[in-house]
């Protein structure tokens, strides 16, 4: 953390100029990537069974955002995802619903469609997703067509070359215009693509960069590279948005998303966030998991607690 | 759905184990009762419960155990290095095979959490007998000379607080070098030392290589002060470290001693801090603080004071104190009611002295020894907290504002085992490093052990090394 007093971190100060954001971001404690990885491995450890297991699978379930990112979409397809959403087991109505379906732009109006009086939210990857290569222009009537067509939430990628590149202020003001551009009525998901920004410290920094640029959430990845979401790069957005609201008062969620499975995966996740960021966290507003096929596995668990036995992909839907 | 995410719990099973209600001393590759017939028992710190009757060794078992070791020394250093070997890898993988067992057995009659005896424990005592078995012939390339030769039999004390591992560390290194061995185990933990003596068996060692025997100080007394044991090894408190170079003074046995410490875990303000307060809680409440290297001085330099400390409060409080045995407790019984009583009574001196006590919110079991983690701020140099050993998940906070004043304060004890460095600067890392009079320096980590790293002490601390290439010395004539 900064040694700012939380009163006294003056926003307006810190994004000045490029040289006064790059000093505050290279001013946050380093990490330690053994240190890191260790702890997140230990929480790994920790044995949630019986009543837990129950509840926690639950939680999952209700932190899901099924997702659906293929050049192939069509709105039948996302109609029987959105479907899904609203009832993921239709042979258990109690249930809860996923938090919401994640679709490209010009899917969002059919998903709002299959949800519609659900809860279940849309968020849409806007401005040029996975890559983030295109003119702010571009990137910014992406986000205004998605939020035009109805989405809530926004889920948008980063510049990663001006990030390495140490152009943190072009990053800087690239998510505060996506942010205008969402409105109050959409949610901003800010993501990193933590693979490519390669060290834990640059992880850390651009948490910073995008909590102090007006993201409502941080996201690991886009799920379209190699390293997407693991339990260190999540450890270290948590103790990230922990920090930030310690100091602004600001709560910011986390989600991370891409390589998260099996029913286990997601139960470690949560531990990390019970622990480090706290039970505050502990809900669909604040903590997501960006997947697709984890839903399916956190059925069959919840049917195997529910009956006793294990059914099999059979038994849960294949959308 | 609940409001808040409780762990069930998920308690280990206890039925891997099969404790006798009764155990004999271990001598000539036999079980047998002490020639007096006296016995003590054992019990689970974490519910009192007894465990075990162990018998307990007088001064004609020590003799009987020391014949034995005698006579098997002249076969045991007799046989090729690479036989050796044969039974110390035979005994690493048995040890593999049966961890579950041993694990569930040690956290049951020492009372740390499973998760350490499964994850730490065990791990290191298989490793340390893999490590030395590969030494055993390779001796004459360890760098002491051509053909260096075993020094006997050897006597070896050790203490409650890694019951296994501290076995394996003694053992392991004499058997390797063609030594015979004689072991007491402490009072309070016995029974793994026991089990270890079926898995002798079990390799098919040959008699006498290896007796154990448990009991109490006097036994241990005994043992030392046996004219025909020439080299004696022990861990334990500073005093009884003391008591034992009195003994051994002027006689031809070699002798090497790991005693108490006092460590100072320096973090300075450019330290990766989530880790630092990671290393900080593995520095003082690994084993409930029960480490002779303990971090228990924290020296953290004033400007990043308030805001380490209000990190680490809040990390104790996710700390989960209770069932040993529970896969999910961090923080597991004291070894026994004298240990419980000692630390209360040094943390009632502390806030007596006037630093300030903290503990995060936490219950306690109602049977059992228990002692919540605890935080003293407020400490100095002059405080009895900040010099004498507690041995028990007790914290003192110091504070400096120069890497000079860093090392001075954490020099300023009668201790040196051990010290750790927490900073993203590497040259300050290397710099201070070297300045420390520890045995042991970690830097951005704590507590972190291997058999191929030497171990041991300066100042009171003790002398000679323990592990590595180094921990071959003290059981060869060099």
């Amino acid at each position: 953390m900064p040694t700012t007093a939380p009163t006294a971190l003056a926003l307006a100060d810190v994004t000045a100029s490029d040289s006064t954001l790059r000093r505050f971001l290279h001013g946050l404690p380093g990490v330690d990537a053994v240190g890191l990885e260790a702890r997140a491995a230990s929480l790994g450890t920790r044995s949630i069974k019986t009543t837990a297991k129950a509840y926690a699978i639950d939680l999952a379930i209700s932190m899901v955002d099924l997702t659906t990112l293929e050049g192939a979409d069509t709105p039948g397809k996302v109609r029987a995802l959105g479907a899904k959403a609203v009832h993921p087991d239709p042979t258990d109505r109690t249930t809860p619903t996923t938090a919401a379906v994640c679709v490209y732009p010009d899917m969002v109006a059919a998903a709002k469609e299959a949800v519609a009086g659900s809860g279940v939210k849309v968020a849409s990857v806007a401005t040029a997703f996975p890559a983030g290569r295109a003119a702010l222009d571009v990137k910014l009537a992406d986000v205004r067509d998605a939020v035009a067509a109805g989405a809530d939430e926004i889920d948008m990628v980063i510049d990663r070359g001006a990030f390495l590149a140490g152009k943190y202020l072009k990053v800087y003001d690239e998510i505060t215009a996506v942010k205008e551009a969402c409105g109050d009525s959409a949610r901003l998901k800010v993501i990193f693509e933590t693979g490519e920004l390669s060290t834990y410290d640059n992880i850390r920094r651009a948490s910073w960069l995008g909590m102090l640029a007006g993201a409502d959430f941080i996201k690991t990845s886009t799920g379209k590279v190699a390293v997407n979401a693991t339990p260190a790069n999540t450890l270290l957005m948590l103790e990230a948005v922990r920090d930030f609201r310690a100091q602004t008062g600001v709560q910011v969620g986390v989600k991370p998303a891409g390589g998260i499975r099996t029913s286990k995966d997601a139960i470690k996740f949560l531990v990390l966030v019970n622990e480090t960021a706290g039970e505050d966290w502990l809900d669909n507003h604040w903590f997501r998991f960006g997947a697709s096929s984890l839903l399916n596995d956190l059925l069959m668990q919840r049917q195997k607690l529910a009956t006793g036995r294990y059914s099999g992909p059979d038994y849960v839907t294949v959308d | 759905m609940a409001s808040a995410f409780e762990y069930a719990p998920a308690p280990e099973s206890r039925s891997v184990v099969d404790i006798a209600p009764s155990y004999g001393l271990f001598i000539d590759g036999e079980f047998t009762d002490a020639a007096d017939g006296k016995v003590f028992k054992t019990i689970s710190p974490s519910t009192e419960e007894v465990l075990s009757e162990v018998a307990q060794a007088g001064a004609e078992d020590v003799d009987r155990a020391v014949k034995a070791a005698r006579k098997a020394f002249e076969k045991w250093s007799a046989l090729p290095g690479s036989e050796r070997a044969k039974y110390l890898f035979r005994i690493a993988r048995i040890i593999q095979e049966r961890s579950r067992e041993l694990a569930v057995l040690e956290t049951l009659d020492n009372g740390k959490p499973i998760k350490e005896t499964r994850d730490a424990d065990l791990p290191l005592v298989a490793a340390h007998f893999f490590y030395y078995a590969g030494w055993a012939d390779k001796l004459d390339h360890a760098g002491f000379g051509a053909d260096p030769r075993p020094l006997g039999v050897a006597g070896q004390v050790i203490p409650w607080n890694f019951p296994l591992l501290m076995l394996a560390w003694k053992i392991a290194p004499a058997l390797a070098t063609g030594n015979t061995v004689v072991l007491k185990p402490a009072e309070t933990t016995p029974l793994s030392a026991l089990f270890f003596a079926d898995i002798c068996r079990q390799a098919g060692l040959p008699r006498g290589v290896v007796n154990i025997l448990p009991g109490y100080g006097d036994t241990g007394a005994s043992l030392v002060a046996h004219p025909d044991v020439d080299k004696v090894a022990f861990t334990g408190s500073t005093a009884v470290g003391k008591e034992i170079a009195r003994t051994v003074a002027g006689t031809r046995k070699k002798l090497t001693l790991e005693l108490g410490g006092k460590g100072a875990n320096i973090v300075f303000d450019d330290a990766p801090i989530d880790q630092a307060v990671e290393g900080i809680v593995t520095g003082i409440f690994f084993n409930q603080g029960q480490v002779c290297c303990a971090g228990s001085r924290l020296l953290v330099q004033e400007s990043i004071q308030d805001e380490l400390l209000d990190s680490l409060k809040r990390r104790l409080s996710t700390l989960r104190l209770g069932d040993p045995l529970d896969k999910n407790t961090d923080i597991g019984a004291i070894n026994s009611a004298e240990q419980l009583a000692r630390i209360t009574a040094l943390t009632e001196q502390g806030e007596a002295e006037g630093a300030e006590r903290w503990s995060p919110a936490c219950e306690l079991p109602s049977s059992g020894y228990w002692f919540a983690p605890t935080l003293f701020t407020n400490v100095t140099q002059a405080h009895t907290i900040a010099r004498d050993e507690i041995f028990g998940p007790v914290l003192s906070v110091l504070t400096f504002r120069t890497p000079d004043e860093a090392v001075a304060k954490a020099n300023n004890t009668q201790y040196g085992l051990s010290a750790g460095i927490w900073t993203e600067k590497g040259s300050r890392i290397l710099a201070v490093a070297n300045k420390l009079r520890a045995g042991v320096v970690w830097s951005n980590t704590f507590n972190k052990f291997d058999p191929t790293s030497p171990f041991g002490g300066y100042k009171e601390s003790g002398f000679g090394r323990e592990g590595g290439r180094h921990g071959l010395e003290a059981y060869l004539d060099v």
